[in-house]
């Protein structure tokens, strides 16, 4: 199946205006198929910590949205076992006018701003709630240890 | 360049359609053929007392509803019919919360329901500006063929067709289509839609389109019959459902309760009809079973499974241990537990009793359970007897001088009798539940009366026939058919009152 001209589009962009702190490389073999690396956000409990994802565009892209999938553990209440995103636009919410940058931004946003209210992990969604109610009674920042933990067990090189 | 001619230019796909020979009718073109095409009958009066008003519509007929219901809004509010119609289906057709909301506040009403009313603007395929470039397909040749709706969010045709097309084929969506720029909430009309996709996705569109009409609108429901394209409107609300039993009649054949959509459930109610078949569920298979095999443990009531010969029980939950054959607390028995010499025992005794009122319990349930059920499998019989009496009024055509108009008194009663079983069965469920008291004296009444009529026509129908009797038997069944309706009748109007005047009392909360 010829690869659309929209495609190629966005792997050149890729290439030639990168994204701080996210890189995106697709296979040779297969265009459609990315390798994606994803560095934890600043000053989040993901700091310090690089993410590989897969990343997948079906045949019907862009009126389907892409397949991500986190690849290394991540301790985050919108991230499952299996590395599944809860993320409106890669769902319902998606419209053909996103991209593969706006995907892959929103997920480095997610790391940095989690939602415990929509929570696809719901032990993990709890202990963080309970890590920042502790934290706000103690005014001081929530520690989410169990991520930071996570993040330098497996997303450290 | 006029429209049409830009339509045409530049296609070479044969999946897009051509706006020209595929126009959207508008409201007027509509209403003037509605006349000779439209199957809208009056809504048909009742004439017992358990009828109830209604009507059946076809989708011709639906859809009228729905452009009338548009262009009244359209008058009221002084607005485009197009927003109308994308109003009223935010709005679930709820005509007057739209318009009293709308009246309020209509910039917030319209903003919410993904409304631009710039009439200058209104959405058509034409060139491309120069310097677009597709946001989907990140085409930029000059000229493509494109459209925006009012909120200026432009893309090329084939996209937004493909957008479209993939909305209403892949996600069977119609009401709620956005646009196609990411956070976007305006709503593409039906007009709009018309220009983008092919006749047959746009008729997919519209069926969709109807279907949510007559989902959102309390008073509609589809005929549940299989592949019955026909809806019933009635107007029993759902509060009255305690007070009537909504029967309508599809022109299908099939009757239906308009108030929950099961079977024809008369005279019980919907609420009933729930609980009935709820327990049915849970007790059915495991009743029969229960009644032979087991008993409730005499201290705590749960129930004790006799698993081999011995009458020595222990119940699994409390401990308790007593003798099957008496119930008596097995501490009692001794070494002569066979003998159940503890008898008279006032300990077993007591223990009885509370197993005989559960037992009554089990004994009530099936009771009512064994008659509901009689009549649901004889009517199953009854409709295959059907079946072979249109072989014999074949034949008999065929070896006698009978017309096909002489025997057709056979299916009639047949139907007849299918339908007096349904009563039947659902007034079996509407007595286990009935609290007895001296009105219920008069339900059962009709209820025994009914049923021996039934029994004895459906005796009379599987008698053979041949060229000899059947005059005899013909006046027979007419007879009897006539004699077994009424009796439904009566019973049915009796019920009917009593639920209308809150006369029934029933033994659980419903
Ligand atoms: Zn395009
Ligand atoms: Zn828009
Ligand atoms: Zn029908
Ligand atoms: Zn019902
Ligand atoms: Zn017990």
């Amino acid at each position: 199946m010829a690869i659309p001209k929209r495609i190629t589009k966005e792997i050149g962009r890729l290439v030639s205006e990168p994204v701080p702190g996210i890189e995106a490389k697709s296979h040779e073999e297969n265009i459609r198929y990315f390798d994606v690396t994803i560095t934890g956000p600043v000053q989040s409990p993901f700091e310090g910590g690089a993410f590989k994802l897969e990343l997948f565009l079906p045949d019907e892209y862009p009126m389907a949205p892409p397949k991500v999938r986190f690849l290394t553990k991540i301790y985050h209440p919108n991230i499952d076992k299996l590395g599944r995103i809860c993320l409106d636009i890669l769902k319902d919410k998606w419209s053909p006018a996103l991209q593969i940058r706006t995907v892959l931004l929103s997920i480095q946003a997610l790391l940095s701003a989690p939602n415990p209210d929509d929570p696809l992990a719901n032990d993990v969604a709890q202990n963080w709630k309970e890590d920042e109610q502790g934290a706000i009674a103690k005014g001081t920042l929530a520690p989410w240890s169990a991520s930071r933990e996570w993040t330098q067990l497996y997303a450290s090189n | 360049m006029s429209e049409d001619e830009y339509d045409s230019f530049g296609e070479d796909g044969e999946d897009f359609m051509d706006a020209s020979d595929y126009e959207l009718s508008d409201g007027n073109d509509d209403t003037s053929d509605m006349d000779d095409d439209i199957f809208a009958e009056d809504m048909r009066k009742p004439r017992e007392a358990y009828e109830v008003d209604y009507r059946v519509l076809d989708v011709a007929a639906i859809r009228a509803m729905q452009d009338s219901e548009s262009s009244q809004v359209e008058g009221i509010l002084g607005i485009e019919k197009e927003h109308a119609a994308t109003l009223l289906r935010h709005f679930r057709w709820n005509k007057d919360r739209l318009i009293e909301r709308y009246m309020d506040a209509p910039e917030a009403v319209l903003q919410e329901a993904g409304v631009i009313t710039d009439i200058h603007t209104a959405p058509r395929l034409e060139p491309a500006p120069a310097g677009f470039c597709c946001a989907i397909c990140y085409d930029d040749e000059p000229d493509m063929s494109s459209l925006a709706l009012r909120c200026g969010h432009r893309f090329c045709k084939e996209c937004y067709s493909e957008y479209m097309t993939s909305k209403i084929q892949k996600d069977g969506e119609s009401r709620r289509i956005q646009c196609a720029a990411t956070d976007c909430k305006v709503i593409v009309d039906e007009h709009t839609v018309s220009l983008l996709v092919t006749k047959p996705v746009y008729d997919k569109y519209r069926t969709l389109l109807t279907r949510t009409y007559v989902d959102d609108n309390a008073r509609l429901r589809w005929c549940p019959a299989p592949g019955c394209e026909y809806a019933v409107e009635c107007p029993v609300p759902q509060a009255a459902l305690k007070s009537v039993v909504p029967t309508v009649h599809c022109n299908c054949g099939n009757s239906f309760c308009h108030g929950c959509g099961s079977e024809d459930h008369m005279p019980c109610i919907c609420a009933l009809v729930r609980l009935w078949l709820r327990k049915c569920a849970d007790d059915s298979e495991t009743s029969n079973w229960i009644h032979v095999n087991t008993k409730e443990c005499t201290r705590c009531n749960s129930t004790i499974e006799k698993n081999g010969g011995c009458n020595h029980m222990t119940c699994r939950k409390c401990q308790h241990e007593f003798c099957w054959v008496c119930l008596g607390p097995w501490s009692e028995h001794g070494t002569n537990w066979y003998s159940c010499n503890r008898f008279d025992e006032a300990s077993s005794k007591d223990a009885r009793d509370t197993q005989a009122k559960s037992r009554q319990q089990l004994e009530r349930y099936l009771h009512y359970y064994n008659r509901y059920a009689n009549h649901d499998q004889s009517a199953h019989l009854d409709k295959e007897l059907h079946n072979k009496t249109e072989k014999k009024m074949e034949e008999m055509q065929q070896t006698s001088d009978l017309s096909w108009i002489e025997v057709q008194f056979l299916r009639a009663a047949v139907d007849n009798l299918v339908q007096c079983r349904m009563t039947l069965k659902w007034t079996y469920a509407f007595a286990y539940y009935l609290a007895r008291d001296n009105q219920t004296e008069m339900f059962e009444n009709n209820q025994r009366d009914l049923e021996m009529a039934v029994e004895q026509l459906s005796e009379m129908l599987e008698q053979p026939i041949n060229a000899n009797n059947i005059k005899e038997l013909k006046q027979n069944v007419l007879d009897k058919s006539t004699y077994v309706a009424k009796r439904r009748e009566v019973l049915l109007n009796d019920t009917a009152r009593g639920l209308a005047d809150d006369r029934w009392r029933y033994m659980v909360d419903v």
